[in-house]
Order: C-alpha cells, then structure tokens, then sequence
C-alpha cells in the first residue's frame, strides 16, 4: 500500500465530493489543513485498511460530482483511504460507468444489446447519429454525449436508454421507451419522463404472489405498505424465532433464484450455525443478466418488500448488517430503496432495536458502476470491499468466508422475496405450489418480439408455450422463431420447445436453464447471426480477465463467430465450428466463475439448434 | 545484546506476533525484505507502531506514528517505562527472576511523566501513553530497530533503552516477542560473528576476558594473541589524526564517501604512510590507495557463508569467475599472509577455512556444511550436529531459576544532539536511505532505477514557502562543518523544522560534509541523524533555478 502520490492534486471541487462522502481530513497528513508545528502522530494501519469498502461509493462521488475521475482527484481518495493509486486506478478502470477521462458532463447511455436491438435500438442509434453524430462526440459545445452501452435492464420498455448527469445538479434517469427526439431532449437537459406503471402483461393476475403488491402499494409510503400487509411477516418470524424461520425456509424447498438454484434454507443454516461472528447478508441486486428486469421492477414499485425480506434473513441468520448491492444502471430503484431504508429507520423497522424487540439490523445500500461480473457472489464480495470485482476462487465458500472474509448469506432479491410469503404460510404450503423439485413461484422476463413484455409470475412448471400465451405471443402474430432462455449465459430454444415445463429439474434435462428468468422471443424476421455476435461481445467485455480461459476464450470465440459472420473462415466453416466447440469446452471446464463457464451457452445451443454456418456454405 | 550481538527473534516470529514497534528504522525503504516479514506480520492482524522523526512510507503502514525530535529517543523510551510501571503492566515476576538493576531504573525514569515526555519529544501524551499501554499489554511484541537508534552520540544508551522496555515487559526470550537490531547488508551479521570486530574473537568470544577462548585460538593459530581491545573504526581515525596509525588495510569499505565530516576524513587518508584497498569496484577510498587488491563479489563470485538478521548462517556458492585479475577474499588474505612468512595459511577451500571457525566457536560448532544444505541455513547458536540451532535467544530468562547471569536494566540518561540547534543553524538535518540506492552507491551506482531521483534536499512545504524556494531549487546548505548545494525538494510527509538527504551521490552532493564527526564512546559510531543546518537561498537568475533535467547518469 505504499503511497507514491506524486504529481497530480484533486481540486477543490474534487476534494468537496470526496470530503462529501468520507467526512473531513482529520489530519495535514491526510489532506487536510496542515498544523503550524507540524503535527506529531498519525493514526493508520488496520483502522485505515478497514475503510477501503468505501473505495467504491467514493468514486461514484467523485464521478457524479464532476462528471469524470481525475488523476488528481484518485490521488486525494488514496491518501484519505490509504490506497495505492495503481491500486485505486484498477478499481476504477474496472467499471464501465466510471470515466477516468474528461468527459462531457450529460451523458446518455443507448442500450445497444439484443433485447433492445429487437425492438428498435439500431433505428434509434441510426437516427441519433444522423442528428448528433456518432457516439462519444460532443455535439453541444462538449456539454452533452450518447454512448453505446450494454442491456440496461429495462427490456420491457425496449428501446432504452439512461441519462446521467454529473455537477452540483447531479441526477440519473432512464427513457424507455425512447425515441431519438426524446434522446435528443435529454441531450439537451430536459427532465425526466415519470416512471409508468409496472409491466405485468399476464391477464389473470389473481394468482400473483411475488407481484401482488406492484401497482397498488405506494412504493413512497412505508404506511401504504403497512396497510397492504407489510411488516406481518416480520412480526410473525419474530414471534416464531429465528430457528424456526430457518426451518420453515428450509421446508419449503425455496431454491436461489439467481441461477444456481441452491437450496436457501441450506445456506441460512450454514450460516446462522456458524460459530464465527460477525455475520453478514448480502442481497444481490446486480442484476445484469441481458434480459433480465424482474428484480429492478419489484425493487422499484415494492421497494419495502425487498426491505423486509432482507430484515427477516438478518435476523434468523444472526446478521446485524446487510449490504444490498444495487446494479449502478437502475438509478429509480437506487431512490426508492434509499428512502425506504430511511423510512425504515425511522419508524424503527431497521437500526438498533427492530419493531422494539431488540433486534439489530441495518442496511446499507451499494452501487455497482456497470460490470456484469459482480452479479457473481464472490466478485460482488471484492467490488463491496473495494477491490476489483474479480471472482474468488471457491471454497471457501461465502457461508464460511464471504464478505469481509466472514460467514455470509447471499441471496437474490427475488429469493428473498419469497421469504415473505413462507414465513406468513408456512414452508410446507409453500411448498404446494410449482413442481415437486422447484417450488414456488418464478418471475419471468417476457422481452424481444413479443406482444407484451412485461413481467410474468407462475408457479414452477408451467410450459414455455403457456408463458408466451400469457404474454399474448409473438407479436404482430409472426411466426416463432427462437426463444432465448434464461440469458445471454443461457441457451437458445426453437418453436418445439413450447412444451417445454419451465422447472429446474425439467429445464436440466434437457440441456437448458432458466437462469434468472429471462424469456427472450425471436420471431422469424429476426438474423440470429447479429444476435450471437452482439452476446460474443458482450462475454468479451466483460470477462473480468482474470482467469485465461474466460480472457482469452471469449476473445476467440467472438473472433471465430465475425469470421463466420464475414463468411471468411479461416480452414472450412467445420473448422471453425470444430475451433469453437473447443473453446467452449475450455471455458466451461477451466474458467474460475460461472461467467466464463457459461459464456458459450448461448452461442453453442444457438449453433446446434438452428446451424446458423451451414458448412456446406464453404468458400 | 547481554553478551552476543545479534537479534534475539526469528522472521517467523516476526510474522506471528502481535505488536511490531519500528523505532528509528525506515525498514520499508531500507530493509525491504525484513519488511516483507513484517507485513506478514501485520496481514495476520499484528499492530505496527512506528517512532521516526519522519513520517516515513514504513509509518504510513502503522497504526499510530509518534514523531519524535530527532535524538530524543532516550526520553521517549523512559517515559514509556515510567508509564507502563505505573499502569501496573510491568512483569514484575519476570524482573525479580531474570533481571538485575530495576529498582535503580525505575527511581531513574520515575521523572519521566507523560508530560515531560511530551515536552522533550514533541509526540503528544496521549500518543506516547497508547504505545505504552499496547507494548505492555501485548502477549507477544517485538522491537526493531536500525540506524535511527545507533547513528548517535549516545548509540549504545539509545540501545540500552529500547532493550529496558523488553526486560520490564518481558517481551524478550520467548516466542514473538524480542529485540532486534536490523542489518543493513545480507552479512553485517556475519561480519561481527566472524570476529570483525575490536573486541571479540570469532564467536563472540571476548579478546580481553575470555582467558580461554584466547588459548585456544593461540593454539590453533601458532600465535600470540594480544589480550587487548583494537580500535573501531572511529578509533582508527583518531589514532591516524595523533600519527598512531600510519598503514591501513581496508577491506569493503568505503570510508573516504562514507564517514562523517568528509573533508577531514579525506585529508586523514591521504595523510597515511601506507593504504591498501581490497573492493570489488575502484572506489573514492581505493583512489587514494598504494595497493588496490581486486576481490570477487561474494555473492556470486565466492565459496563461503552469509549470516542474516536472524543469525541464520547460509551458504554462499560461487557461480560465476571473477573478471580480470580479481580473486576471492580468502585467497587474497592467505597469499597476504604467505608473504607476510605464515605458510600455513594455505585453505584448500572455503570449508576448510569454515571448519577451522567450527573448531574455535562453540557457537558454530554443529554448523557443517552439509547440515547447512540440508537445512537451508542454521541459527545459532549450534553447539552441535544434532542441535537444530536456536529460533530465539535467551530462553534461558525464562528458566526457574535462571541458567546463567540475568540481564541487566541499563539506566540511561536523555542527552540531546552534540550539534545544537540555535538562530544561525535551525533546521535539524537527518540522513538516511532511499529504496533504490544503498550507502555511498558503490553496490546500487551503476544500476538503474526507475525510483532513483537525484540527491536533493528535502524540506517541508512549510520550510519551502518560507525560505521563499521552489521544487528543484538549488540552494546552499550550511552546517558548522562546511557547506554543499542541492537542490530542494518539497516532501509533505516532513514537519516544519526537519530535513533529510541521503549520502548516496557523494559525485553530486558531499552530504557528509554536512554531517558531524561526534561518536558514541562505546560503539564508534558516529551521529550521522543529528546535524544542525541553515538553508539560504542562492541568489542566481531565473535561467538556472530549478533546472529539473538533472538526472543521475545510468551505467
């Protein structure tokens, strides 16, 4: 940690933003005003390395403050926090929303990826750099830019885009759906559209669980919540214990929801047993699965739910702390859940002495800055603590040395939601619902070329082609032509699979998942060769690059795929295919993380589903 | 201490304890593979204190810094006895078994309030009063110190002292906790073991009092052997100024670049009758030589062994020939002293030379050859071949009763820098290293570094802005002694009042004209932290200040 800070000096404006987040200097040897005589002692080490977990939530403060991270300003947060600038420099460099660069200070972040581009993105782009000029130049005296971004997670809304503005008048918002005169709006300042109701385009809606609340409850008013039932749960699973809130988890057979399927209750005991303290929760709300919206929705028109949740595993895991880890592209959410949080703390329902039954729980609420990796629980424990996002390797696993090295639960939000419903029921009626092996209810991302896009809840083994029916088919009522399930790190499914009964077991035996709920629908106007290529480059920017299969596997496989594309194999088309079956194998076999393990799902099943290259195409 | 000259602890037990007080030492820059240790130390939960007048990079790791005036180190050491005494952390158990002396100690540091200490070190009471309070609380703490404490007039006392806050702990003799002077070469240590030093015969054996031990070496060397002390290397240039010494046979040292009070160094030497010079490179001193022996580098041109920090004595092998016409130290000392009429100085290689040192120091005397291959180095003591060596010394203190004699409190009284401050000279220069360069830079010179900058003068920001001078100014630096010019450079981790050079470009800046000649009595060493300076700015055109292009010539 040794700190060659040379050259560069932040600004005072810097220094405010930084100060802002991390309170005054407290001494000349740390920035602040230097002392006559010089100043004597200086405390450090340990307690100094302890507050490195605020690397992260500084850089946003520098980054929304001035609109981009300079040499300077890096600087004073490494000699405030103790950093290695090198160090803080590849956390910064690390996440995509961070400029280390100047920058103009409005930015507008156009959703380029596949559920977007389905659904007029490339128009969109075609249009805004007719009128303003390609991405990243500044039309407006360098006050304003548009930039190409990955899925934003408002597929729904589909195009989309995101609007950030740094300085003392800061803000964030998203248009969805956007047009190139509102981009050009929003270029120009303009303020944000207000937030529509929830997408939930299932006709019946009288069966909704996870969703019943969205559209009726005032997601403002911790009262409005109150009195639509919230907070029962709470008082029901302090009354019973937290023991027995385990138990009935564990009874209910609730599997994560965030892709790996791991029975929860399994990891609440783990933890709660767990003789080491302090132990923390995490709530992974990074949610950055292209496709996927079904979290950021029920976070921003239920934002109290997610809270009460979380307060239910602290307290039966034995937590005092949660970290509710937020992706930095949902910035409505990021308000919502903030004043909830505060609400809660008001009304004593987070803090010191929970509901009044001495019960100590608080959250604290985390922005990640735009990287797909930190979605991955481990990745998402270094990102937290100030590091690069970059996986751990596992074991240890997170429920004996998760988030600051300490026993952790981390959940989905979606997992956690349903803990509501199980402590109010019971595990066992709980487990009623869905199939045998996944019980329960599933949110599903309706998006792509579909009637209505919107949000979906059904019980566990409904059929694929149920779903699609429920979101009134394909839209314009055009033929079927893909169905991408659970992902980009997901598989690619044809028009036969509409029998397909959407459970875990049922998913896995035939070679595909759900993932994190994503029902991507292609129909046959659709050139699924830009579609692969769009995910190859999405793998390629966002492997973290730490270990080699996944750095050098998903540059490869992207090159191969734009040699196909180009119809310029190098060798035959089989070659080529043969090439990328190799790579997939590498990856899944050797990558450290689930990214790179499952970064040639897609393109492999789409290859073997709908052969794309036929190799009788050779040249 | 208490007899051998070494560190008491092992790096393991540096890694493993639970309180690291660096006192005087910049061991990140100057130590750095002690350092790693040391981090280990503090990766597995240890507490680092650091006292340095500088807020150095090795203080930025700590958990608290305590700032002291340069050469206050006494004080500061008496007054974090008296309050560790009057907490009720002495281990009084320990004191009564294993010690002599305390009664007399604690009636002299019983002055030493919190206050006064913080008036005579300028480290606040309550900074002074945490390092007591953690260094007596803690199961298991070491001390290290380097040049800090022993570039003083009073070096031994400022070692005493630091040794008094074990002995009233009893952090010292037992796992992780122990006092441990750090070497600055991979075989400092070794030097001493091997008997280059005025007052003992290899092994530590003492010339004057081991009756014994003498007898023995005169038996097996055919020879008599003086029961008198030599000179160190201060003595030697005292004994040259009053025409006592007149031929000098200099082996790996450097002392026209760096002994204090260049200029009167220099006209000592040239002064000489005779001077010969045995170096790897053509140094300053080797310049002035009537004969200069070329030798090998020991590190890759030699046979033999090294003994580190932790006195683990490690083999050396040769793997490249000397150039030119440069030999091994060994063959140049026996063909010195066939000529000289001792034929039997004839080894047929190193081991036969290590062997006969086996025969003669008892603490060597299981240290083989092959046991040092086979083990990676040994520790010693090593009495025997079946004796794995020692991991830390004087475990004996801790034995009911206690084998051998206890160990002595020292009292020791505060005693400011001979070179005072005052209106002509205010500013306190201290010296020191750098990471990139070692000593005068006769080993790091010719490498280059990306690190390496030019000698300069560093100052605080304040000391800048009022002298009126700018980053790379040259200015003229004057002390009692003479003058140099350098150029500034403005370090924010340097107080008011306080300024550092190193001595590592002597071609660029003679820092050691600056620097005072005054030695410790006891260890000859003299007090290169403490010199009083003035710093004036030099009166030249716009044209020539700052000129920023100076560099070092890279070999």
């Amino acid at each position: 940690m040794d700190l060659r800070i040379h050259g560069a000096e932040a600004t005072e404006e810097e220094r405010a933003a930084v100060d802002g987040m991390l309170g005054p200097p407290l001494t000349g040897w740390v920035g602040g005003a230097r002392a006559e005589e010089g100043e004597r002692t200086s405390h450090g080490g340990h307690d100094a390395r302890e507050q490195r977990h605020l690397l992260l939530p500084t850089l946003h403060a520098v980054q929304e403050r001035i609109g981009w991270i300079s040499p300077g300003a890096l600087n004073y947060v490494c000699l405030r926090l103790t950093i290695p600038p090198a160090e803080a420099y590849g956390v910064a460099s690390f996440y995509a929303l961070f400029a280390l660069e100047p920058r103009a200070p409005t930015v507008v972040h156009v959703c380029n990826d596949i559920g977007c581009t389905c659904r007029g993105a490339g128009e969109l782009m075609r249009e805004l750099e007719k009128r303003v000029g390609p991405p990243g130049e500044h039309p407006d005296n360098g006050r304003a830019i548009w930039l190409e971004s990955p899925c934003l997670g408002l597929c729904e809304r589909a195009p989309a885009v995101m609007v950030a503005h740094s300085g003392e008048d800061a803000y964030e918002h998203v248009i969805a759906p956007a047009g190139a005169d509102a981009v050009l709006e929003a270029l120009g300042g303009a303020a944000a559209p207000p937030a529509p109701p929830p997408d939930l385009p299932q006709p019946d809606q009288s069966g909704l669980r996870l969703l019943r609340r969205l559209g009726q409850v005032d997601p403002g008013s911790l009262s409005s919540y109150r009195a639509h039932g919230g907070y029962e749960a709470l008082r029901r699973a302090i009354e019973m214990g937290p023991q027995a809130v385990v138990a009935e988890v564990t009874e209910s057979g609730l599997q994560g929801r965030g892709g790996a399927a791991f029975p929860t209750g399994r990891k609440w005991d783990a933890v709660a047993r767990h003789p080491v303290r302090p132990h923390y929760l995490v709530c992974n709300a990074d949610e950055s699965e292209p496709g996927t919206f079904k979290d950021r929705i029920v976070m921003e028109y239920d934002p109290f739910a997610l809270i009460e949740a979380m307060t239910i595993a602290g307290f039966a895991t034995g937590s005092e702390l949660g970290y509710l880890y937020l992706r930095g592209e949902y910035p409505l959410a990021h308000r919502r859940l903030g004043d909830a949080i505060e609400q809660a703390r008001v009304h004593g329902f987070l803090g010191e002495d929970v509901m009044g039954h001495g019960i100590r729980f608080d959250i604290e609420l985390r922005k990640g800055a735009g990287a797909y990796i930190c979605g991955e629980e481990t990745a998402l424990f270094n990102s937290i603590e100030g590091y690069r996002g970059e996986p751990r390797n596992k074991p240890p696993f997170p429920v004996d040395q998760g988030l600051f090295r300490q026993p952790t639960v981390v959940n989905n939000v979606e997992s956690l939601l349903n803990v509501l419903d199980i402590v109010d029921e019971g595990g066992a009626a709980y487990a009623q619902i869905g199939t045998e092996q996944s019980t329960g209810t599933r949110l599903f991302c309706m998006s792509g070329c579909v009637e209505r896009p919107g949000l979906i809840e059904a019980p566990f083994g409904i059929r694929l082609g149920e779903l699609l029916e429920m979101a009134g088919g394909v839209a314009d009522g055009r033929p079927l032509k893909a169905i991408l399930l659970g992902g980009a790190a997901g598989v690619f499914v044809g028009p036969d699979a509409l029998d397909l009964e959407l459970s875990f077991e049922a998913t896995r035996a035939v070679g595909a998942t759900l993932g994190s709920g994503v029902v991507m629908v292609f129909d046959d106007t659709v050139d699924l060769v830009p579609v692969l290529l769009r995910i190859a480059g999405f793998f390629r920017d966002e492997s973290c690059g730490q270990c080699v299969p996944c750095r050098v596997g998903t540059v490869r496989q992207q090159e191969a795929l734009l040699r196909l594309a180009a119809n310029r194999p190098r060798g035959s088309v089989a070659d080529e295919l043969a090439l990328l079956g190799e790579i997939t194998e590498a990856m899944r076999d050797a990558s450290i993380c689930g990214l790179g393990q499952t970064a040639a799902n897609a393109i492999d099943s789409a290859l073997r589903v709908f052969s794309p290259f036929p190799a009788a195409e050779v040249s | 201490m208490f007899g051998a000259g070494g560190g008491t602890s092992s790096y393991q037990e540096i890694e493993e304890t639970d309180l690291i007080v660096l006192w005087g030492s910049n061991a990140r820059e100057t130590h750095p593979i002690f350092f790693h240790h040391v981090l280990k130390g503090v990766h597995n939960g240890a507490r680092l204190y650091t006292v340095d007048p500088r807020r150095t990079t090795s203080a930025q790791w700590a958990d608290l810094w305590l700032g002291i005036d340069v050469g206050t180190d006494i004080a500061l050491s008496n007054t974090i006895a008296r309050e560790i005494i009057h907490a009720g952390l002495a281990d009084m158990d320990f004191i009564e078994r294993a010690t002599t002396g305390f009664a007399e100690y604690a009636e002299s540091v019983e002055e030493w309030t919190l206050e006064r200490g913080a008036r005579e070190t300028g480290v606040p009471a309550d900074a002074i009063r945490e390092l007591a309070h953690a260094y007596g609380r803690a199961d298991r703490a070491e001390i290290c110190w380097t040049l800090g404490i022993t570039e003083h007039h009073n070096a031994v006392d400022n070692v005493f002292c630091l040794i008094n806050l074990a002995l009233l702990t009893g952090h010292v003799g037992k796992y992780g906790s122990g006092v441990n002077p750090l070497r600055g070469q991979n075989n400092v240590q070794g030097g001493g073991d091997m008997g280059a030093i005025p007052n003992k015969l290899p092994g530590f054996q003492d010339i004057e009092r081991d009756d014994a031990a003498r007898a023995r070496f005169e038996e097996a060397w055919g020879a008599t052997i003086q029961p008198r002390y030599g000179w160190h290397l201060t003595q030697m240039f005292e004994a040259m100024e009053r025409g006592d010494l007149t031929a000098l046979y200099v082996v790996g040292e450097n002392p026209a670049d760096s002994e204090a009070d260049t200029q009167h160094a220099l006209e000592l030497l040239t002064g000489l009758d005779h001077l010969v010079v045995q170096d790897i490179l053509m140094t300053r001193t080797a310049e002035l030589a009537d004969v200069v022996f070329p030798a090998s580098a020991s590190w890759c041109e030699s046979e033999g062994t090294v003994t580190n920090s932790e006195r683990r004595v490690q083999r050396v092998r040769k793997a490249l020939d000397p150039p030119g016409e440069a030999r091994d130290d060994i063959q140049i000392m026996c063909q010195l002293a066939r000529r000289l009429g001792r034929p039997e100085f004839a080894y047929a290689s190193s081991e036969e030379a290590w062997d006969e040192l086996r025969s003669l120091s008892p603490m060597h005397r299981g240290m083989s050859y092959r046991r040092l291959e086979e083990l990676g180095g040994i520790q010693w003591p090593c009495e025997s071949e079946d004796d794995p060596g020692a991991l830390f010394l004087h475990g004996r203190l801790w034995e009911e009763p206690v084998r051998g004699p206890r160990a002595p409190f020292m009292v020791v009284e505060h005693d400011l820098p001979v070179d005072e401050l005052d209106d002509d000279f205010p500013i306190r220069l201290t010296t020191g290293r750098r990471l990139d360069s070692y000593n005068t830079g006769v080993q790091s010179g010719g490498y280059a570094s990306p690190l390496r900058r030019p000698e300069t003068l560093d100052l605080s920001p304040e000391d800048c802005e009022r002298l009126g001078v700018v980053e790379g100014e040259r200015v003229q630096i004057s002390s009692r002694r003479g003058s140099v010019v350098a150029p500034v450079h403005i370090d924010p981790n340097l107080r008011p009042g306080l300024a550092f050079m190193t001595l590592h470009f002597p071609d660029q800046v003679a820092t050691n004209v600056l620097t005072i000649d005054a030695t410790d009595p006891k260890s000859g060493t003299a007090e290169f932290k403490a010199a009083a300076i003035r710093v004036e700015k030099l009166r030249l055109p716009a044209s020539e200040l700052a000129p920023g292009h100076e560099t070092i010539p890279a070999a």
